[in-house]
């Protein structure tokens, strides 16, 4: 199908929702007002905090405060894009008007992106003049303009906020029984938009926002496309049509847990010998990203420590003695020790799960990132000072490293195979089955493989690990 | 043309449609009647691609429902329990929205928009708000929708339930030529004197399975028995009756009516009336008893399954 015919029944929701948008006096309302009065009342506000603080010569924090009073003009608008997006399919359900629109021959895509659109399209517009009144309010008072590429960043900034709301919105509001239950799941779109409102307003204060808060857009963007894709996923008409009520069921939820925990094991034996390997084999693509992703890490570590270089003012003898001295302080050896680096390695991966589960898995391949960083950075820095790293290596890390690092690398595959199972499309499996499998999954390779393989590994670098680095690097 | 084979759809435990056989040819109106909630909304919604059957397959107007529901979608006109109208939009503006995404364009779709709306007695009212239109008005504006595409399948829930007799008689007429013009319909409906008038063949679904799928006739004489037949007299008849044919059997008498039910009329009535004239007897009126297609149905709603005809 050419993309233009394909596209064709996009605009034709899209144009439809749009208009009826214009002819709801409910949304045309605030955006007038955002609209035509709010710019002109930040501009008086960006006025006073001018002339305020130029009383006690900090002009610097009255000019960091334009372009971030133009961000606020340009996000009032744009968050009714999330009340438009929110009801978007759920709406249509309630009102009985999405089976016409299910039975025509649109296909899913078609369907989703033009809600998609259609949820941006006004609040967006409104946003963008908004922020054009009060630019011009600000060159009408003379007041000095934020340089353009900060006028590019506010902008595409909150092209991107629209974006994540309306995408997240949709996702909410595919998913959701009714116009409540997607309203009450707002606030996992509204708080999170916030602290990164808040996180952005603080690089902009700190002024050096050329080039984070151009990352601060590409992770957006990267976020948008993720939430397009789960929403795309995990949209189905039958879902849409079928589901009542949603009210928490832990009892499936567990039964779910069990059956894709258990898999098709029918004794533990046959769990372990069966059912870890076929799930290790079906994760082999996953396995490769996060291999690469470890490499990633630890060159990113190598790289760090050329761009802050540490210089260590010692020479081999003091370096040993710092070294003998913390293991002294560090008792090794001891049954507290291998609980302590168990217990670390485990609540790190958790911590990995948590992350992961609540940004489809990539937060979750922080601290496998972290700890290849350290490493790389750790061998560069040794490097750079004249120290040998194959010993480091051989003496401090490869001894336990050798079964700690397959767990990590396990641990973290499992938790980017929950995010895959979110934003891939899974037949006849609901969003919340598509996480509990992963999640599953996740238990099922932690204790299959991941959990043995890091008590040896603690165990080696409580009991072993410490006599090969004394041998090897405190003779 | 419709064919389901085995067509079963489940929510979870719940089996809402359970081997459902049927075919439906084209030029046939096929009324699928059942008490709420047995399963007639869902096998609709199979047959409309918008559920996927968790076993069993359908074809429709020659399309896997599975394999290509665009197409399917594309060759089904559905009148929806829930006419899902849009407020504020007016009548036409609403017909050509769902006229594009059916892919009909520029001056063919206004055409056709028009010629539907006149058809239906909407003209007058195209450009008002559909949060002006009555209630009959708003179900003939979700008839039209799923005519716009002249879609050779028809899918109809409930299509004159909102209607006063008058749009009522328009829409079965337009049911009627739409049959002559060799279009499959399936009907869901609850009025059963309208199945009975518009149906070819009647099926009847509970609990998920077809209980009964035949001709209104055969359905009749399966669910009720043989036909009855009543004699009326000019003048009161007490007299013992003459020996009647075989097949011939007396379920009432009054003082001027007889009741038979005859098992083969077309064969046996002939010789019963002889029988009748040839013992001069003062005949007023020789006619069938109506059976209602209500009885039928309610009888069947109180059939155990195993008895039920497949």
């Amino acid at each position: 199908m050419p993309w233009r015919e394909a596209l064709q029944p996009v605009w034709i929701i899209a144009r439809r929702e749009i208009r009826d948008q214009f002819r709801d006096w409910r949304i045309l309302t605030p955006i007038f007002f955002l609209t035509a009065f709010f710019p002109f009342l930040m501009n008086f506000f960006a006025q006073q905090m001018l002339n305020f603080v130029r009383q006690y010569g900090a002009e610097l924090v009255g000019e960091r405060m334009v372009p971030f009073l133009m961000l606020v003009v340009g996000f009032f608008p744009i968050s009714i894009s999330l009340v438009i997006a929110l009801e978007s399919f759920v709406g249509e359900k309630e009102r009985g008007s999405i089976e016409p629109l299910l039975s025509t021959p649109l296909e899913d895509w078609q369907l989703y992106t033009g809600k998609l659109l259609s949820s941006m399209v006004l609040p967006l517009m409104a946003a963008f003049l908004g922020m054009g009144v009060y630019t011009l309010g600000l060159a009408l008072n003379r007041v000095t303009l934020p340089p353009v590429e900060v006028v590019l960043q506010v902008f595409s900034l909150t092209f991107f906020h629209a974006l994540v709301m309306v995408s997240g919105a949709v996702v909410a509001s595919s998913q959701a029984t009714s116009v409540r239950a997607a309203n009450l799941l707002a606030s996992f779109i509204v708080i999170p938009m916030a602290l990164l409102i808040q996180g952005e307003t603080a690089i902009m204060f700190w002024g050096r926002q050329n080039t984070i808060l151009w990352w601060a857009v590409f992770g957006l963007l990267v976020l948008a496309i993720l939430l397009v894709r789960v929403g795309l996923a995990h949209f189905q008409r039958e879902e849409l049509l079928g589901r009542e009520l949603d009210t928490l069921d832990l009892a499936w939820g567990w039964r779910t847990f069990v059956r894709h925990f258990r898999g098709e094991a029918r004794s533990v034996l046959s769990w372990i010998r069966t059912e870890i390997p076929r799930t290790l084999a079906e994760m082999r693509w996953t396995l490769l990203i996060a291999a690469v992703l470890a490499l990633v890490g630890l060159g990113l570590g190598a790289h760090l420590a050329h761009r802050f270089p540490l210089q260590l003012d010692l020479n081999q003898t003091q370096v040993n003695q710092r070294l003998s001295q913390w293991t002294t302080l560090w008792p090794m050896g001891s049954p507290g020790t291998f609980t302590a680096i168990l217990g670390q390695n485990l609540r790190a991966l958790f911590l990995g799960l948590i992350l992961g589960s609540f940004s489809f898995g990539v937060l979750g391949v922080l601290p496998m990132l972290a700890t290849m960083g350290i490493v790389g950075f750790l061998i560069q820095a040794l490097s750079n000072n004249g120290f040998a790293p194959s010993l480091f290596i051989v003496g401090a890390i490869l001894p336990h490293g050798l079964f700690e690092v397959p767990a990590l690398w396990l641990a973290t595959t499992a938790t980017l195979e929950i995010g895959l199972g979110m934003i891939t499309p899974q037949r006849g499996k609901t969003f919340s089955e598509a996480l509990l499998a992963g999640i599953a999954r996740w238990f099922k390779i932690m204790l299959g493989a991941v959990i043995p393989l890091l008590v040896l590994a603690a165990l080696i670098e409580t009991w072993i690990t410490p006599q090969i680095a004394r041998y090897l690097l405190f003779r | 043309m419709i064919q389901t084979e085995d067509l079963s759809k489940a929510f979870g435990e719940f089996v809402a449609v359970d081997g459902v056989n049927l075919r439906v040819e084209t030029g046939e109106v096929l009324a699928l009647l059942g008490p709420n909630g047995a399963g007639k909304t869902t096998t609709v919604r199979l047959l409309t691609s918008v559920l996927r059957p968790t076993r069993g397959r359908a074809w429709v107007a020659g399309f896997d429902v599975i394999q290509h529901p665009q197409k399917v979608r594309a060759n089904v006109g559905v009148l929806t329990e829930h006419h899902g109208l849009y407020a504020r939009m007016s009548g036409e503006e609403y017909l050509l929205f769902f006229a594009e995404l059916y892919g009909l364009k520029g001056e063919n779709s206004r055409r056709r928009v028009h010629t539907l709306l006149e058809q239906f007695g909407l003209e007058e009212a195209a450009r008002r708000r559909i949060g002006e239109y009555s209630k009959g008005m708003r179900q003939k504006l979700a008839l039209v929708r799923a005519l716009l595409h002249s879609p050779p399948v028809l899918l109809l829930d409930e299509p004159t339930s909102a209607m006063d007799p008058e749009n009522a008689r328009i829409v079965r007429e337009t049911i009627h030529s739409l049959r002559k013009a060799q279009h499959s319909i399936v009907l869901c409906t609850h009025n059963l004197t309208e199945a009975e008038a518009l149906a070819d063949r009647i099926a009847i679904i509970r609990r998920g399975r077809i209980l009964f799928n035949d001709t209104p006739e055969a359905l009749k004489r399966h669910l009720l028995g043989a036909p009855l037949y009543e004699i009326r007299f000019a003048q009161p008849w007490n007299d013992p009756l003459p020996t009647l044919p075989p097949g011939v059997e007396v379920v009432g008498r009054g003082s001027d009516w007889i009741h038979f039910r005859i098992e083969e009329p077309h064969r046996t009535n002939p010789l019963l009336l002889g029988a009748l004239t040839a013992a001069k007897m003062p005949l007023l009126t020789f006619s069938e008893l109506p059976r209602s297609l209500e009885e039928a149905y309610l009888r069947a709603m109180t059939m155990e399954e195993p008895h039920a005809m497949a």
